[in-house]
């Protein structure tokens, strides 16, 4: 019997879980002094209400997208990967190859070839892990947490030894060179008038992160592999039953996932900071998780997830510039959101259950 | 390497060691009776904090110690809720309760403090102090056994002490008792122990309560003992590494303790590259002693190097009914 209607399972349950989220985050802000009221204005005002805002707010939600399209792939295949963290760090190498030593003649063919790179390597970081899982039966959540220390050692040992520039103090590659520039917003929409989305760092890969959206989307619902993909989540006995290898599911999905991380050093590599730097991921790896779960593993849901974590990153940003509120309050937000979406679901669940339950039982 | 080098590098294994022991043992109880918990680290984050502020403001390293456990025991009890009373995933859960840690400690830090998410230094009583153990100056000048009694074995906080007791502890309540028992039972099958009458539900609290005050206990340690203060993000992935060790140790607490003694022994030389260097005459990078934990879990996990099998009710929710 169906117990609720879609729409219940699909927009109730998120928002009911959000609702309870911000709840408790505006007890935290109240309980060190501060006014909830006021903090989200502040919020709104810093990253909706200017275009530069605007310009940082799609810059995270970019991000936040690839990541969080990453983790629901996984998901879809009934597997949970942390290490997008680790994978987005490889993405970001994978980047920096191609930036700096291909002599690129223009950004659309750079873009194309750091994409492919960014993909490949992150890939690869998630391919041991997926190989591990499917072959040796190691559980791909430890292996993918293991995954993401040795991808920040890599990273560090790359940087400092391998990359830094002769002369250079910080563990940093040479900056990129000119041609791989990728159009920010503000080349793209000012006018000789009016200058948008001053010194944001919105740039053309928000594109390519939505069509990543869109082809997620084709592959999980229109396509052989997708049906495969969900199958062996609903069902892996049932999967292999219709004679689907579940070796060959994990190791796919778990390569599109990991290539899905890795294409977020796109946006922050190459669109952002033109050169690879240690702390390229700023956490986004694992916000992707909060941005999967609160977007019920949907890539619309997920786009609409990875915009209220961009505003929210963009938002807590000015407020750790104008109060005394720390940016960890965002980290606050986000485990509150993954422990309603997430691991207390069937809190908020089932008390709706028993409500649709009995209003069924009136009508009958 | 002369002697005095090695006592001084196993003196820091220990030092090192002590809070991935105690991490270690307490996803051990958890695990052991089905709950995952890679929330670890961010237990001992949360009592990390508490702990080193309540001592600061109270001037009593025991009251930090107790604040310290009451937070991480808190936290404990949010992984319970989630994962035994509404069944949720246990992963997942234990992600929210890291991130938790990590954002709620700066906060609250810089709300109390203002010193940029950190807390004061401790001074005087808010520290454990390092206790001499009996017979240690008398005995400094026998050679060999000497050094080794006084440098090593004695002049660690009393917590250290704790710590090492807690391995004999940990395998005698599992192996020699009925709770013991029962525990290691509701984490292979849960369905056997229900049908015997005995609430599984209870038996996993329980157990998660006592991971809740074994990292409660590790994380004093981090802030009071080993260092002198909080700082943002001091359990710095050991939650993780402990993690590793459980699997490392096959969820048995004396592997327990070589394990993360090794990962202690190299977290310890990865703060002196040089001996290594004058050792062996090679140049280990200092990142590979940081990954090598991790990478040396990986291949365990693998079933290179004998096989790691988790308890098999691990990370599922019970049902009584359906």
């Amino acid at each position: 019997m169906e117990r609720m209607p879609v729409w219940a399972d699909v927009v109730l349950i998120p928002l009911i879980s959000l609702l309870l989220a911000a709840g408790l985050s505006a007890l935290v802000i109240l309980a060190i002094g501060e006014s909830p009221v006021a903090a989200f204005q502040l919020m709104v005002d810093g990253a909706l209400m200017r275009s530069a805002g605007w310009g940082y707010t799609l810059y995270y939600a970019t991000n936040f997208m690839f990541t969080g399209l990453a983790v629901s792939v996984a998901f879809h295949a009934r597997m949970f990967n942390i290490g997008g963290e680790g994978q987005a760090m490889l993405g970001g190498l994978g980047v920096a190859l191609a930036c700096l030593y291909i002599p690129w003649p223009h950004w659309s063919l750079a873009i194309l070839g750091s994409a492919f790179g960014a993909a490949l390597f992150g890939a690869a970081w998630a391919l041991i892990p997926a190989w591990l899982q499917a072959k040796r039966g190691s559980h791909i959540v430890i292996t993918t947490i293991m995954f993401n220390f040795i991808a920040a050692a890599l990273l560090n040992y790359v940087l400092v030894n391998v990359l830094r520039p002769v002369g250079a103090m910080d563990p940093a590659t040479a900056k990129f060179p000119e041609p791989t520039h990728l159009p920010t917003f503000r080349d793209m929409f000012s006018t000789a008038e009016t200058i948008l989305f001053r010194g944001a760092p919105a740039n053309v890969s928000f594109f390519l992160a939505l069509a990543a959206c869109v082809l997620v989307w084709l592959l999980i619902w229109r396509t052989k592999l997708g049906y495969e993909i969900r199958a062996q989540g609903f069902s892996e006995s049932g999967a292999r039953y219709a004679g689907i290898s579940p070796s060959r599911i994990i190791v796919i999905s778990m390569l599109i996932s990991g290539g899905l991380a890795g294409m977020m050093a796109v946006n922050s590599t190459q669109g952002e900071a033109e050169r690879l730097i240690l702390n390229m991921t700023e956490g986004a790896g694992f916000i992707g998780i909060a941005v999967a779960l609160m977007g019920r593993n949907h890539p619309f849901g997920v786009f609409l997830a990875a915009l209220l974590f961009g505003f929210l990153y963009q938002g807590g940003a000015e407020l750790a510039l104008w109060t005394n509120i720390p940016r960890e309050l965002i980290v606050v937000i986000q485990a509150l959101v993954i422990l309603f979406t997430g691991a207390l679901d069937n809190m908020v669940r089932m008390p709706l259950e028993r409500i649709f339950l009995a209003l069924r039982r009136k009508e009958a | 390497m002369d002697f005095a080098t090695l006592l001084q590098l196993l003196d820091a294994t220990i030092r090192l060691g002590t809070p991935l022991l105690l991490a270690c043992l307490a996803g051990l109880f958890s695990e052991r009776a089905g709950i995952f918990d890679i929330g670890l680290e961010g237990k001992m984050l949360i009592a990390a904090f508490f702990s080193a502020a309540i001592a600061y403001m109270s001037g009593s390293v025991w009251l930090g110690l107790l604040a310290g456990i009451l937070a991480s025991m808190a936290l404990s009890a949010l992984h319970g809720l989630a994962s035994i009373t509404f069944r949720g995933n246990q992963l997942i859960s234990g992600v929210a309760i890291n991130f938790l840690a990590a954002g709620l400690t700066v906060l609250v830090a810089q709300s109390w403090f203002s010193q940029g998410g950190r807390t004061p230094s401790l001074i005087g009583q808010a520290r454990f102090e390092p206790v001499t153990l009996p017979l240690a100056e008398a005995l400094r000048e026998v050679p060999v056994l000497g050094p080794i009694y006084y440098d090593l074995i004695s002049g660690h906080t009393i917590l250290v002490y704790f710590a090492f007791l807690c391995v004999p502890a940990t395998w005698w309540i599992l192996y020699r008792t009925r709770f013991g028992l029962r525990l290691r039972a509701v984490g292979e099958n849960p369905a056997a122990v229900d049908t015997a009458g005995v609430s599984v539900i209870a038996l996993r609290y329980s157990a998660v309560a006592i991971c809740g005050l074994l990292c409660g206990v590790a994380g004093a340690y981090l802030a009071t003992a080993l260092q002198a203060g909080f700082v943002k993000d001091m359990s710095a992935g050991r939650g993780y590494i402990a993690l590793a060790a459980l699997i490392f140790s096959k969820w048995r607490p004396w592997y327990a303790l070589f394990s993360t003694m090794l990962f202690g022994f190299l977290q310890a030389l990865a703060l002196r590259p040089d001996l290594i260097e004058k050792a062996t005459g090679v140049k280990v990078q200092v990142q590979l002693l940081d990954a090598l934990p991790y990478i040396l879990t990986v291949i365990i996990l693998a079933g290179f190097v004998g096989k790691a099998i988790p308890p098999r009710a691990g990370g599922e929710p019970y049902v009584k009914e359906r």
